[in-house]
């Protein structure tokens, strides 16, 4: 007890730099490359704590790949790797100045994220399922789904696989292993667990996938997917990708004293990692041992990507308002396809010639798709999904008041 | 025929849903080893196991949302919310992701889950024990929902959701669970040993959703009601002497329209009855549905009886409840009007 007590202050968590500042990340530790031991997989979550507070990296600044993550990865299979992260990059381009041009109403692009899908989806085998966010569209390159789709969706056009019931980006493909991303955040993770419990229930092999942005982390169905997932010890992967920024909001709001967002899982009891996320070895090695876990049935991992979103949050908002204009240069975990790039160069694998070459395929390839997608119609012109399509399945069977509505409508 | 409670007859439901099909799971809070507390799971999880039948922590958003995965998965879960005054946390769930799922994907991903929940006063429950939120969820493209008003419909009504394919919101009036209650609080309670709609068949058998039941024919005055409120809406005809036509509407998503106009065509004259609060309730919906498709036929206004306005409070629970004789009072002016 205290006589006179001090007033209580009040705690607002603020950036390091804000636009006019010089850009520092100082005050973000790297652990060097190939530092961090890989456990077995079957290791008690509660041996590993440290791993939720480190980074898992296996390239290191010269472009090797160091360290017991290293490793998990054919030659082909990481050439695979770099063209699939160049594709979404052009595929990102092509599609964000296809927004500008009026084609359609909003875009989301990957830029600097794309090795946490590309190489999260090689760790994956068919009838796992994906419940993604919107930054996640390297699942369904990296998985062989068709760009075409892809951009039929974005256009909602008249072959739009969604019936232009959904905004851009929102994708849907049972096939693919990739669940309809629903646009509200979060409340798919506890879907993910409800998916990964049901394939437990039913005794199959199939496991399920969780994405969560950090900001998103702070909805309590982060929370409630934790404990289901601890308390079932479902077989699912919980991925938080972790790219700084919440549209303005920097990460440290939904973090709050928590030293990192894996460390969310420590008090669930569930396996909890932090990984490289610009680092595509070092993505795939994890996603590897976090999905054997769970095809294991060792239980959930809880996997923080530290990365950073290079770009706009979407083609509705301009980031030089909320974080310096150079910010993602001084980024210290630099550009995923460059890394990559570097690495299988000094390996003798790749030359800059042939990645000039690959883009300019994979440009070429992108066009060819977009040509053919908006044969089909972009969304204030050409061919789209009818009025009736409205109406239709918002049931299995049309209900007699949605009929009337729809003689209503003339359609 | 055997004889059931409301009780007795929704867990017989899940009991032949769970026997016939494989896919079909159940859990909740105190769900699965202690049977629920209102009992309605009681010996599911000793019959089908700890993974058919289970325990959930104390997160409805958690149970609906891992329900909506399981659904894509391929199971159809019949989940339960232990008082719809609890519902709100998994709204979310049920508004923004059950209901649009099959749409939003166009038809790659379903729902086909079953939240239960016990709705209605009566039973001293103050306003966390006591609310109808029925409302809330008619309002809502791509769900559907079920008020049974008793055992052989609550059984036929809940077999038929966990076998349909749509997310459907089962409301069950928890007052209506041991005995049809009109509202007479102060009179000893029958019990549905002594109803026929106490006599439950013990297998499988559905009763379609989107089907008014016409419980009480009648010349007068159509009443429109649902769940509780249909013995209620029985005893003000009784006491009044009023020749009042009571559907018990028992789906309200999709409703009976039909059946609705029909009966007002024929009387001319409508009351809605429901325990929910007044504003923005279901009652609103269903008058304004009548004047659309009955006008020309109507002879007086459409009268709403309801809930007040307010919290459902506690120690005021019978002047807060729409009971008999306000139910009789507004039979009395429709027909005077």
């Amino acid at each position: 007890m205290t006589d006179n007590p001090s007033p209580l202050k009040f705690h607002v968590p603020e950036p390091e730099v804000r636009p006019g500042g010089t850009p520092d990340f100082s005050n973000v530790p790297i652990p060097k490359a190939g530092s961090v031991a890989r456990p077995e997989v079957d290791v008690d979550p509660r041996n590993i704590r440290d791993l939720a507070y480190s980074i898992i990296r296996v390239l290191n600044r010269e472009g090797d790949a160091v360290g017991p993550w290293a490793g998990t990865l054919s030659d082909e299979e990481q050439l695979e790797g770099l063209r699939h992260m160049m594709t979404l990059r052009t595929f990102d381009a092509r599609m964000q100045m296809a927004q500008r041009q009026g084609k359609t109403s909003f875009y989301m692009q990957h830029m600097g994220e794309e090795a946490v899908s590309c190489a999260f989806r090689k760790a994956l085998i068919q009838g796992d399922m994906n419940f993604p966010t919107y930054r996640q569209a390297g699942l369904l390159i990296a998985g062989g789904y068709p760009m075409v789709e892809m951009m039929n969706q974005i256009y909602s056009n008249e072959r739009d696989p969604l019936k232009g019931r959904q905004l851009p980006v929102m994708y849907a493909s049972k096939e693919h292993g990739f669940f309809s991303i629903s646009g509200n955040l979060t409340t798919q993770y506890i879907q993910a667990v409800g998916w990964a419990m049901a394939s437990a229930i039913k005794g199959d092999t199939k496991i399920a996938v969780g994405w969560v942005g950090d900001g998103a982390t702070a909805e309590s169905d982060f929370h409630a997917a934790l404990v289901f997932a601890s308390t079932y010890k479902a077989p699912v992967v919980l991925n938080i990708v972790n790219n700084q920024w919440a549209i303005s909001t920097f990460q440290g709001i939904a973090r709050g004293g928590s030293g990192t967002f894996a460390a969310r899982g420590l008090g669930f009891g569930i396996a909890a990692l932090r990984v490289d996320g610009n680092d595509y070895l070092a993505v795939h090695a994890v996603a590897k041992w976090a999905t054997e876990r769970a095809r294991r049935n060792l239980g959930p991992t809880l996997v923080e990507y530290v990365t950073y979103r290079v770009g706009a949050h979407s083609t509705s908002d301009d980031p030089s308002a909320y974080r310096p204009k150079t910010e993602s240069d001084a980024w210290p975990l630099g550009d995923p396809v460059i890394r990559l790039k570097n690495h299988l160069i000094k390996r003798g694998l790749w030359s800059d010639e042939r990645h000039k070459q690959a883009e300019a395929e994979i440009l070429e390839t992108v066009i060819a798709a977009q040509k053919e997608a908006e044969s089909h119609g972009t969304l204030h012109a050409g061919g789209k999904p009818s009025t009736r399509d409205m109406f239709e399945g918002v049931y299995a069977e049309m209900p007699p008041h949605l009929r009337r509505q729809r003689q209503k409508a003339g359609v | 025929m055997p004889r059931m409670t409301m009780i007795e007859a929704i867990r017989s439901a899940m009991d032949v849903a769970m026997g016939r099909d494989d896919d079909v799971v159940v859990f909740g809070e105190d769900v699965g080893y202690f049977g629920g507390v209102f009992r309605c799971t009681q010996g599911l999880q000793q019959k089908y196991g700890r993974s058919r039948c289970f325990d959930a922590p104390i997160s409805e958003l958690g149970i609906v949302g891992a329900a909506i995965g399981m659904a894509a998965y391929g199971l159809k879960p019949c989940v339960e919310v232990q008082f719809a005054d609890y519902v709100y946390p998994a709204y979310d769930q049920i508004v923004s992701e059950a209901a649009r799922l099959r749409y939003r994907s166009n038809g790659e991903f379903t729902c086909p889950i079953v939240v239960r929940m016990p709705t209605g006063g009566g039973i001293f429950g103050g306003q966390t024990h006591s609310q109808s939120p029925e409302a809330l969820f008619t309002h809502v493209s791509g769900l559907k929902v079920v008020v049974p008003s008793n055992p052989l419909d609550a059984k036929g009504l809940l077999i038929a959701s966990i076998e349909d394919p749509d997310p459907v919101i089962f409301l069950e009036p928890k007052r209506l669970y041991n005995g049809p209650f009109d509202g007479h609080h102060d009179r000893p309670v029958t019990a549905w040993s002594k109803h026929e709609l106490g006599e439950v068949p013990e297998g499988h058998y559905t009763t379609p959703l989107g089907k008014a039941e016409i419980r009480r024919a009648g010349s007068a005055v159509t009443v429109l009601a649902y769940g509780t409120m249909v013995y209620v809406a029985q005893a003000a005809a009784e006491e009044t002497g009023i020749d009042a036509e009571i559907i018990d509407l028992r789906t309200l998503l999709p409703l009976d329209l039909e059946t609705i106009i029909a009966s007002v065509k024929k009387t001319g004259r409508c009351v809605v009855v429901h325990e929910a609060t007044l504003t923005s309730g279901f009652g609103a919906e269903l008058a304004a549905l009548v004047q659309e498709h009955c006008f020309y036929h109507l002879e007086a206004p459409v009268a709403r009886v309801t809930g007040w306005d307010t919290p459902y409070p506690h120690a005021q629970e019978w002047d807060y409840f729409p009971g008999p004789k306000r139910v009789g009072e507004a039979l009395i002016e429709t027909m005077g009007a």
